[in-house]
């Protein structure tokens, strides 16, 4: 019965006379707000391999809801080189997301890369490049980078080559891929495109018996053409794309940058 | 009476409970802002040939109380960039500080007899953008964000007109415009109407650039209802930097106030 009185609530524990008193613990999720470390800045990219090169693309706009905040933010940077310009880079990545992630994963792998041309004399390859972007973003895998990537360059035989990655670092080599905000408008286009999907040969037969169109990789003036017929599509039908096209067109002679204007609508 | 003094003075626990002292040890990170109290509102900024014009009100927003009336928004970094600050003003006084240290270090990193020379090899305005950006990012990251979106103004390395904005999240992009906050929905179409691209912002006069700054100011006191017709704005050039601090919006027009209708209680 003493205990009752007692004022000291770490010898008997809280002893309240009214029901709403004080909680010793407020209950989970208690706070109204909470910070999100996440946006999404809108924006597209677009990667397509050749037989002897690869075409990097990304719009330049940058959005936070309907709002433009800029109208040239390039969302394609050259990976790897060993001047402040990039000019001797032969790697390219492009990433679309939420952009401070994006380019915080840019500066971590173009750091990466640029320290193994120190230690082994070469650039690194682009295999090799894409295993360890993979290693980085899933060494962020509960916090993740909100970002998604596509590293394009030439493979060891020279053929054109497309990594393409999730924001936890699950990638895949692929002949070509749309990200970020028009990436559901661009890629089945890109399916019928490039790949040749539901493309038969006319008159090879019925149902089943229907021939495929055989695939032949595409030219680089093809290519080019796609992605801006992809591009100018998009920004007809999203919103969050538009303003200016940037394109990196990697070749054995090193990365060519092309601005071309888009709907600034 | 109680005979144990701990216990002198206190509510008494079989009246009001035992004191929740579970603030005192909370197992949550330490976070020093978890949302904005005490705020500044929009920034306008507009790159013209050669410098950059930025302005904020001076006012400081207790919620929708108008607390502070007299509180300088923009910052001058080392005589060579001006920074101004949007959200809230305990970060801001942080980050001011900061600063502060910052250019301390600088200035020591690169003093010189002659000063013209210690400031082109000291920090200019892209480098301290890149610098904030990295240090709101890593804030960001600590789930401890500084509640500001900031604008940076100045030149860059090149000696060409600079202006930048970065935000809590690390986000950071460049433009011949830019504003926060309420700015960016009511500022920013009447700036981009003069300087939609960098050409046309490399086209204006300083003067121009300076009029369609004030304009923008006028619109905003006109409708952000946490704004202030009292106001800093400066320029910043290759000369230097001319920053006012305690400018009045001039030529206000309410005459379009009469015709509002819809609010309050006119009897139409």
């Amino acid at each position: 019965m003493a205990a009752m009185f007692s004022q000291n609530p770490l010898m008997n524990g809280p002893n309240y006379s009214f029901s709403d008193a004080p909680r010793a613990q407020a209950p989970d999720g208690a706070r109204e707000h909470r910070f999100d470390p996440y946006t999404d800045n809108g924006g597209s990219t677009l990667a397509i391999a050749g037989a002897d090169f690869t075409i990097m693309a990304g719009d330049t706009r940058l959005t936070s809801g309907y709002s433009i905040n800029s109208r040239f933010h390039p969302k394609v940077f050259k990976i790897g080189g060993t001047t402040a310009d990039q000019s001797d880079a032969t790697i390219a990545l492009s990433v679309v997301g939420f952009t401070a992630d994006g380019e915080a994963l840019k500066e971590r792998l173009d750091a990466i890369c640029k320290m193994y041309h120190y230690r082994h004399g070469k650039p690194m390859s682009v295999k090799a490049c894409a295993q360890r972007l993979s290693t980085i973003l899933y060494q962020k895998r509960f916090f993740p980078y909100y970002a998604y990537a596509i590293l394009g360059g030439l493979d060891e035989e020279g053929k054109g080559a497309v990594y393409s990655y999730d924001p936890v670092g699950s990638y895949e080599r692929e002949q070509c891929r749309a990200g970020g905000a028009a990436a559901s408008l661009i890629m089945p286009f890109l399916d019928n495109q490039v790949n040749f999907k539901n493309q038969f040969i006319p008159g090879s037969g019925e149902g089943h018996a229907l021939q495929e169109r055989e695939r032949r990789p595409l030219t680089r003036n093809e290519v080019e053409t796609l992605v801006k017929d992809a591009f100018d599509g998009a920004v007809e039908r999203h919103i969050e794309v538009g303003d200016g096209l940037q394109m990196m067109i990697i070749t054995r002679e090193g990365i060519q940058e092309v601005i071309l204007p888009l709907k600034k609508d | 009476m109680d005979h144990r003094p701990q216990a002198w003075g206190r509510p008494r626990d079989d009246v009001y409970g035992a004191y929740d002292a579970s603030y005192l040890h909370s197992n949550t990170p330490k976070t020093a802002t978890q949302s904005p109290v005490v705020t500044g509102t929009s920034v306008v900024g507009l790159k013209f040939a050669d410098g950059v014009v930025i302005a904020a009100d001076n006012l400081a927003s207790y919620g929708s109380l108008a607390r502070f009336t007299d509180v300088k928004r923009l910052r001058v970094f080392l005589d060579s960039s001006v920074v101004g600050f949007g959200g809230d003003v305990s970060d801001m006084q942080y980050l001011d500080r900061h600063l502060n240290e910052l250019a301390i270090d600088e200035a020591y990193d690169h003093l010189t007899p002659d000063s013209s020379a210690s400031k082109t090899a000291s920090l200019n305005a892209a480098n301290l953008y890149k610098y904030l950006q990295k240090l709101m990012y890593a804030r960001r990251n600590d789930f401890d964000p500084l509640w500001n979106q900031i604008l940076v103004a100045g030149l860059d390395g090149a000696q060409k007109p600079f202006l930048g904005s970065v935000d809590l999240r690390g986000t950071s992009f460049t433009s011949p415009s830019l504003a926060t906050g309420y700015g960016a929905m009511l500022a920013q179409p009447i700036m981009r109407r003069v300087a939609a691209t960098e050409e046309d912002a490399a086209r204006l006069t300083r003067e121009q650039a300076v009029d369609v700054v004030k304009e923008c100011m006028k619109v905003l006191f006109y409708r952000d209802a946490r704004s202030l017709d009292r106001y800093s704005i400066a320029v910043v050039t290759k000369d230097g930097i001319e920053l006012k601090e305690d400018e009045q919006l001039e030529k206000q027009s309410w005459a379009f106030a009469e015709r509002i209708r819809g609010y309050g209680t006119q009897t139409v």
